[in-house]
């Protein structure tokens, strides 16, 4: 085979596999819709999943967001102060947390942390035959295992954004403080008058999109595990990378979409 | 997950109503590797059949052709009156519920105590009240001796326990077919006498149609009505359980007499 059909046979492979994997993403998507609008799901599971996607992974959400708070704020101020420019300061640290930072970092350590255990634990039950015992029922596994999942994902992710915009927020007025001595009234006026509301509920808007995002993937990738504790490592690898992959893709589309 | 795409170049031949199960001319292929070729079996309806066969024959893959977790690449699959291989999945589903499926290794949903995992698919499937739900599943740990176990996890039971519980929950939602997928690998010679009369008493019980994988050839005579033995992706042998081990065949009089000496490659 020459060097030109080799490649042009790699290119379609590649296409081949992009679009299988896309078309089973949006076919699972699919069905949780159609769950979700039937009601087809168990309401005590999204709450029980709700508890440990979301509750548990605040700690590192708001760590996250309160030291990217800090360090946002450690660089812009003395700048910002040296050029006569601290009425600025403030806005700057909101701005970026509310419309970027927050929802984007916070979908990153969500992926991170509950796209792992999504994956791992699906995973774990594909190899130790456990879906398969689901679907040997007539039980569509979906509809247990993933709608809750990404249920609780779009509800939790926004709600934990929340927290790391307001510590972030906090973290950048702190490092203000420390650094340049700004007043209060310097740092947050700077914030009420740069920021408006539709820039946190837009924020959030993304955070939920990073949820399901995040759900999905980690979902898809789980049922397909194969070959045992390797084979669950590797697709807890991949669903991490490509949840965060697609965060990046879609905080780009959607910014420039939500704020033209 | 399921194989698409089935493909049909034989006549169908539906089976009389006393046949609860039929593969006709089955073949399933991965890729190159042909696992089943030209399958053929009949499972009468209230009988117990035990398909035996050496490891990597494709025993396990039978059961998961006849309940429709695998869809053939050629041939008719007819379970409980429905031609699996033309249902689409969600029609495959309903057949699925009709179905008792006990795994090699039991796949009891480990985060559920065993009154949850033998509950679970009473709470799925049906409207039942909490009640009585409670109810049948008490009567599905007696059936299989595991009355006062059901608040444990599967994890703090012995292996032989947990088969038995995957056995209570294939059998909660009262079955039409029982299919258990090598229920006595791993057992000691106790425990699989107790899970071997264990299944005896659910067929006696249920009087529900059984399909068994297993190697166990003492409690393959002891549960079977229909033997059938699986080489190389094909049933060469089919019958009573005298029939079988009267067989003629090289390859079956080999494989009953556990010898490395004849027609089978070693």
């Amino acid at each position: 085979m020459s060097v030109a059909a080799s490649r042009r046979r790699g290119v379609f492979s590649g296409v081949n596999r992009f679009v299988e994997y896309a078309g089973g993403l949006a076919t699972m998507f699919g069905e949780v819709c159609r769950n979700v609008v039937t009601l087809n799901f168990r309401p005590s599971e999204v709450i029980r999943q709700a508890y440990f996607l979301g509750v548990e992974s605040w700690t590192i959400v708001v760590l996250t967001s309160l030291f990217t708070g800090l360090v946002i704020s450690l660089e812009a101020a003395s700048q910002a102060v040296s050029y006569g420019l601290s009425q600025f300061v403030g806005g700057s640290v909101a701005f970026g947390e509310v419309r970027e930072l927050g929802p984007m970092l916070t979908g990153i350590v969500f992926a991170g942390r509950a796209g792992a255990a999504i994956t791992a634990s699906l995973g774990s039950m594909v190899v130790t035959e456990q879906v398969e015992a689901l679907q040997s029922m007539g039980v569509s596994a979906v509809k247990v295992l993933v709608t809750p999942r990404l249920l609780a994902s779009f509800i939790t992710v926004p709600m934990l954004t929340v927290f790391a915009d307001i510590v972030g927020v906090y973290g950048g007025y702190y490092m203000a403080w420390l650094r340049v001595h700004m007043s209060p009234y310097t740092y947050w006026h700077s914030v009420q008058t740069t920021l408006i509301f539709s820039d946190f509920y837009k924020g959030l808007e993304k955070a939920a999109v990073f949820g399901v995002l995040v759900a999905l993937v980690a979902g898809y990738e789980g049922f397909r595990a194969e070959g045992g504790a390797e084979g669950v490592g590797r697709v807890t690898t991949h669903a991490v990378v490509t949840g965060i992959i697609l965060i990046f893709v879609f905080n780009f589309a959607l910014s420039f979409v939500l704020f033209p | 997950m399921i194989d698409e795409k089935p493909s049909r170049e034989l006549e169908p031949s539906p089976p009389p109503p006393d046949v609860a199960i039929r593969l006709q001319s089955i073949e399933l292929r991965y890729g190159e590797k042909i696992v089943l070729s030209d399958c053929s079996l009949d499972c009468i309806r209230g009988h117990t059949t035990c398909i035996i066969g050496l490891s990597g024959a494709g025993k396990s893959t039978i059961l998961r052709v006849a309940n429709g977790l695998r869809r053939p690449t050629r041939g008719c699959v007819f379970t409980l009156g429905s031609e699996l291989s033309r249902l689409p999945e969600t029609e495959i589903l309903e057949i699925r519920k009709r179905i008792g499926f006990a795994f090699q290794y039991n796949a009891l949903f480990d985060s559920m105590t065993v009154a949850d995992n033998v509950a679970f698919p009473l709470y799925e499937l049906t409207d039942l009240e909490d009640d009585e739900i409670n109810e049948r599943v008490k009567s599905a740990l007696e059936s299989v001796g595991l009355d006062g176990e059901g608040d444990r996890l599967p994890g703090e039971l012995s292996g032989g326990m947990q088969k038995r519980a995957g056995f209570a929950r294939a059998i909660v939602n009262e079955p039409e077919i029982i299919m258990f997928d090598e229920p006595t690998t791993g057992l000691d010679p106790i425990m699989t006498n107790i899970i071997t009369e264990t299944i005896k008493n659910i067929q006696h019980k249920l009087k529900v149609t059984c399909l068994v994988i297993s190697h166990d050839l003492p409690s393959v005579f002891a549960i079977a009505d229909e033997i059938a033995l699986l080489f190389e992706g094909t049933i060469i042998e089919y019958g009573s359980v005298s029939k079988v081990r009267q067989s003629p065949n090289p390859i079956v009089q080999q494989f009953l007499q556990g010898s490395d000496v004849g027609p089978i490659p070693v």
